[in-house]
């Protein structure tokens, strides 16, 4: 077996008795980065030198017996998390040279366990976008079929995940940006509680929604990651101060009296034939490996995507209002005034989707719009999460699919957004919710492209999630396959 | 002419609050710094950052609350002001709007002829300064506008008066009247050139009789008491020449010049502004618990107001004296002080009111670090008191003890200041003066009474001072009269 096929756990033990230097995983890792990616195009910036430095950093550590569960793994990160020395671009030409000067809480949590960073990751520029077609960078293209978008926007962290680029990653996810392109390119993506996962020096898309997660090949990995990165932040006022639990302990296998539920109103018209076979027959497996199956509702879920397009972009309008040329990032040359410079930098450096969510979200909070849009939103989102906690009396978990559709072709739905944002509509209430929800793999179309199994927990369970969802995964073989690459 | 006009004022404060640390990070709010030496992630606006409230600063406004008799919110809301401006790192100000920290209190202020007026606050919340812009007339922007983002997300408190004022003596009232409370408290330096204490002047004027309010102009750029008021006079003479011209006042934004004592129109910068004020995401509800608020009361000094009361009431002071030691909490603090050795409060205040508040006044020392401490001061009195010394050795001997510090006791021995009280001794000089002035004696004799102080003078010359006054008065008018 190659190095780059190992797992997070099997790399641990493998670097643990010696088997392997973390200098050996790491250089295994950046000669396939090599190899792939101009094909994938997962990677905005590969570090080769500072992730040499940091393999060389942890292999001195392993040997004086100072090790951490990250110790020496390469993980790739979501050019959104602000790495100090480092670019981070957020995938966007404003922000295109942009060095940020101290590193996002997540960042310092696995540099503290000696994490090698192995790359920054391609994305949708602002994390706005369900293909990762809108990239300053170019698009990333699915490993299962390079002619196919890997989901976003956190396309790029799935797609190096499942083109074994490292060994795990880092993504946000605000309205499926985790899972959507998890289930895209077939591996575990999971969206932790908001609150869960500190937000402190993640470049803000909407602040209500976004929250960190780990793309992985498998449950286990998903728990380990998560296990690093979760906890309270004091730099987060929206970080919540409960008890982390040990999420490998709870991957038990033991699904019984565990209650699923599967909200009617997620299979409507619009579901792709393949994926709704592909999650009834996931459902038939959760009946045999013991948990009971009832089906649940969630009213208000028809108003779920248009509530997220008024909270998401009204959040964004102000959270971008900062990259106007002054301090950093992209300046206009030639302006010839102060509005001619905040309007020609900000023409230039933002690309059309993340436009158009600006003038949205503008419109949103405008007098005379407001009560109408947001505040109509916020009412509706609270009502949402209400159908949640309502379903979660019931229920342990939802299960649902994670997008409608397997992965379209790219510049399929470049040219029609509504079609595009609907591509969330089953990731998004979770988002609105504020509640946790894992992808993972539970099957392929015809035409050889992944489905993803949608698991939605309840606040801060994202244990019963693992367990579940680490179930399913020991009773198929979904997450073996890897993608002809 | 009879003035047919009212005026209308409404005034919007912003209380730089003295925390240590800025409201959403812990950079120093240290004034008069390197440019952007203090700063970080958080308050540059850096791409991730995010704000975390500063408790101190909460504290801060709830004392203030309390303090201008406020509901204190159980639940408040941090929302954002969308705005683009160099100045604002983030392109929007952390502020309140729809659920601010305190609201509905009140200020008594005193008008003349006795009277007080009741003003109402309609609410104070909190935000966060904005940086500031060197301009291109500055030596060192040369040509482009610099940003320094030092006071950048330092913590402000805005307080909203309701429109209750009918002048620019009650605006002026009002203002210090707030004043007094905020440095009272310890929430805010004061300085209102520093930009510490800002005032913006909603002024409007009406047809007396008319019950809807004229249309207002917001005065900014105003800081000094005098130029507030200057600038609300000139405001309202503007606009009722306006009216009367037959114009239409038009509400808007306008800058005071000093220099001319006028206003003029911010005109298409304030214009059309809509904030598309949200509640901030990255915060969340600043809730205050009943506990907490009677905590912060617990440490509430005594206020202006009820120092007054007490000066006059208890103290038996007269009300200008209660003022002039009121005014100052540490003046105040000094005055009690005094007060709580000595016991007689009126000596106290004659003594603080002249010669501590001139010495101070002649040094330019601030009565923080005085150096004659209330125990000295009241050495000194008990000297006066117990006779050891007359009021006019006093004087010298406090000089002495503002320059060494050193007790009434030692400067008087060191010194020889002692009194002279043995009656043969004084008699001496008694019998000296009255030989060597025998036309005065004459003139005395003859009914020209008030030459006794003519004597008195001689022989307080000729003991150096040191004589009973008492003794020398009584002795001279005793061999004088011949009886």
């Amino acid at each position: 077996m190659t190095i780059y096929d190992l797992t997070l756990a099997e790399l641990r033990a493998r670097l643990d008795n010696r088997e392997l230097s973390a200098v050996e995983v790491t250089n295994a890792y950046l000669s396939r980065i090599a190899a792939t990616n101009p094909a994938v195009n997962a990677f905005i910036t590969v570090c080769s030198d500072t992730a040499i430095a940091e393999a060389q950093a942890a292999d001195q550590a392993l040997a004086i017996g100072e090790v951490t569960p990250l110790t020496g793994l390469p993980i790739a990160v979501k050019d959104i998390f602000n790495t100090a020395g480092l670019r981070t671009t957020c995938a966007s030409r404003i922000l295109g040279n942009y060095i940020s000067p101290y590193d996002a809480t997540v960042i310092s949590r696995i540099k503290e366990q000696k994490a090698v960073i192995i790359g920054k990751l391609n994305m949708d520029e602002f994390a706005m976008g369900s293909s990762n077609e809108n990239s300053a960078f170019g698009a990333v293209h699915n490993p299962w079929n390079l002619k196919h978008v890997p989901g976003g926007s956190s396309g790029g962290s799935a797609a190096c995940v499942a083109a074994r680029q490292a060994v795990a990653a880092l993504g946000t996810d605000t309205g499926g940006s985790i899972r959507q392109p998890a289930s895209h390119c077939s591996v575990v993506g999971m969206k932790p509680t908001y609150g869960r996962v500190s937000r402190y020096g993640v470049v803000a898309y909407a602040s209500s929604l976004d929250q960190v997660g780990p793309i992985t090949r498998n449950v286990r990995d998903c728990a380990l990651l998560l296990q690093a990165i979760a906890g309270h932040d004091p730099a987060d006022s929206t970080s919540v101060n409960t008890p982390v639990p040990d999420y490998q302990a709870g991957l038990t296998g033991d699904l019984k009296g565990l209650r699923i539920g599967l909200p009617q109103e997620y299979f409507i018209e619009g579901l792709d034939n393949d994926v709704r076979k592909a999650v009834e027959q996931a459902t038939a497996t959760y009946r045999d490996l013991g948990a009971e199956v009832v089906e649940v509702s969630l009213p208000h879920t028809a108003y779920a995507v248009a509530c997220y397009y008024l909270i998401a972009t009204a959040e964004a309008s102000s959270n971008l209002a900062r990259y106007d040329g002054v301090r950093y990032g992209l300046r206009a040359d030639n302006a010839e005034n102060l509005i001619d410079m905040y309007m020609q930098s900000r023409a230039a450096g933002f690309g059309a989707e993340v436009k158009r969510r600006i003038m949205l979200g503008t419109y949103a909070l405008s007098s005379g719009y407001y009560d109408a849009y947001y505040l109509k939103a916020q009412k509706v989102r609270t009502l949402i999460r209400q159908d949640f906690l309502d379903a979660f009396e019931k229920v342990d978990t939802l299960l649902t699919p994670v997008a409608p559709t397997p992965a379209f072709a790219l510049g399929e739905k470049l040219n029609d957004p509504l079609q595009m944002y609907l591509s969330d509509i089953y990731t998004i209430p979770a988002n609105l919710a504020g509640t946790c929800a894992i992808s993972l793999p539970c099957g392929f179309s015809a035409n050889n492209l992944p489905i993803g199994l949608q698991l939605i927990g309840k606040p801060f369970d994202e244990m019963t999630l693992l367990r579940t969802a680490h179930a399913f995964e020991q009773a198929t073989e979904w997450h073996k396959r890897k993608p002809d690459f | 002419m009879i003035q047919r006009y009212e005026t209308v004022i409404g005034l919007e404060v912003h209380v730089q609050l003295t925390t240590n640390t800025k409201i959403f990070c812990s950079c120093s709010t240290e004034f008069g710094q390197t440019p952007n030496s203090q700063t970080c992630p958080v308050c540059l606006g850096l791409p991730g950052a995010l704000p975390v409230l500063n408790r101190k600063a909460v504290e801060f406004a709830i004392k203030t609350g309390l303090a201008t008799n406020c509901r204190i919110a159980p639940r408040s809301i941090f929302a954002r002001k969308n705005y683009f401006y160099p100045d604002l790192p983030k392109g929007y100000q952390i502020s309140q709007f729809e659920l601010p920290v305190c609201e509905h209190g009140w200020l008594d202020i005193e008008l003349e002829g006795g009277d007080s007026k009741r003003i109402g606050i309609t609410r104070a919340h909190m935000e966060e300064d904005a940086g500031k812009l060197i301009h291109g007339d500055k030596p060192e922007a040369a040509g482009s506008s610099l940003v320094d983002l030092n006071r950048a997300c330092t913590p402000l408190l805005e307080i909203v008066s309701e429109p209750d004022m009918r002048s620019s003596e009650e605006a002026i009232a009002y203002l210090k009247k707030l004043h007094q409370i905020v440095v009272y408290l310890g929430v805010c330096d004061g300085n209102l050139e520093e930009g510490s204490f800002r005032c913006d002047a909603n002024v409007s004027v009406r047809p007396y009789g008319q019950e809807a309010f004229g249309t207002r102009a917001e005065l900014k750029n105003i800081n000094s008491f005098r130029f507030i008021k200057q600038a609300i006079e000139y405001e309202v003479e503007r606009q009722i020449d306006l009216i009367e011209g037959g114009g239409k006042v038009i509400q808007e934004t306008r800058l005071f010049d000093s220099n001319t004592g006028m206003t003029q129109s911010m005109r298409g910068k304030e214009e059309a502004h809509d904030y598309r004020y949200f509640p901030d995401p990255d915060l969340v509800p600043l809730v205050i618990s009943q506990e907490w608020i009677e905590q912060v009361r617990a440490t509430l000094p005594e206020l202006p107001d009820a120092k007054r009361a007490r000066f006059v009431e208890e103290l038996g002071l007269s009300a200008y004296d209660a003022e002039v030691l009121a005014a100052d909490r540490a003046l105040a603090d000094y005055f009690d002080a005094c007060v709580m050795l000595a016991k007689d409060a009126k000596t106290c205040a004659n003594w603080i009111m002249g010669d501590v508040l001139r010495k101070l006044k002649e040094t330019g020392e601030s009565i923080a670090d005085v150096p004659v401490s209330p125990q000295l001061l009241n050495g000194l009195m008990a000297r006066i008191a117990d006779n050891t010394i007359s009021g006019k050795i006093a004087k010298t001997v406090f000089e002495k003890m503002w320059q060494s510090g050193q007790t009434a006791d030692q400067i008087i021995n060191a010194e020889g200041l002692k009194q002279v009280t043995d009656t043969g001794e004084i008699e001496v000089l008694v019998d000296e003066v009255i030989a060597a002035n025998p036309d005065q004696v004459a003139e005395y004799l003859g009914g020209k009474d008030k030459l006794i102080g003519f004597f008195v003078g001689k022989v307080m010359q000729a003991s150096q001072g040191k004589a009973n006054p008492g003794m020398v008065n009584q002795l001279l008018k005793k061999k004088l009269t011949g009886n």
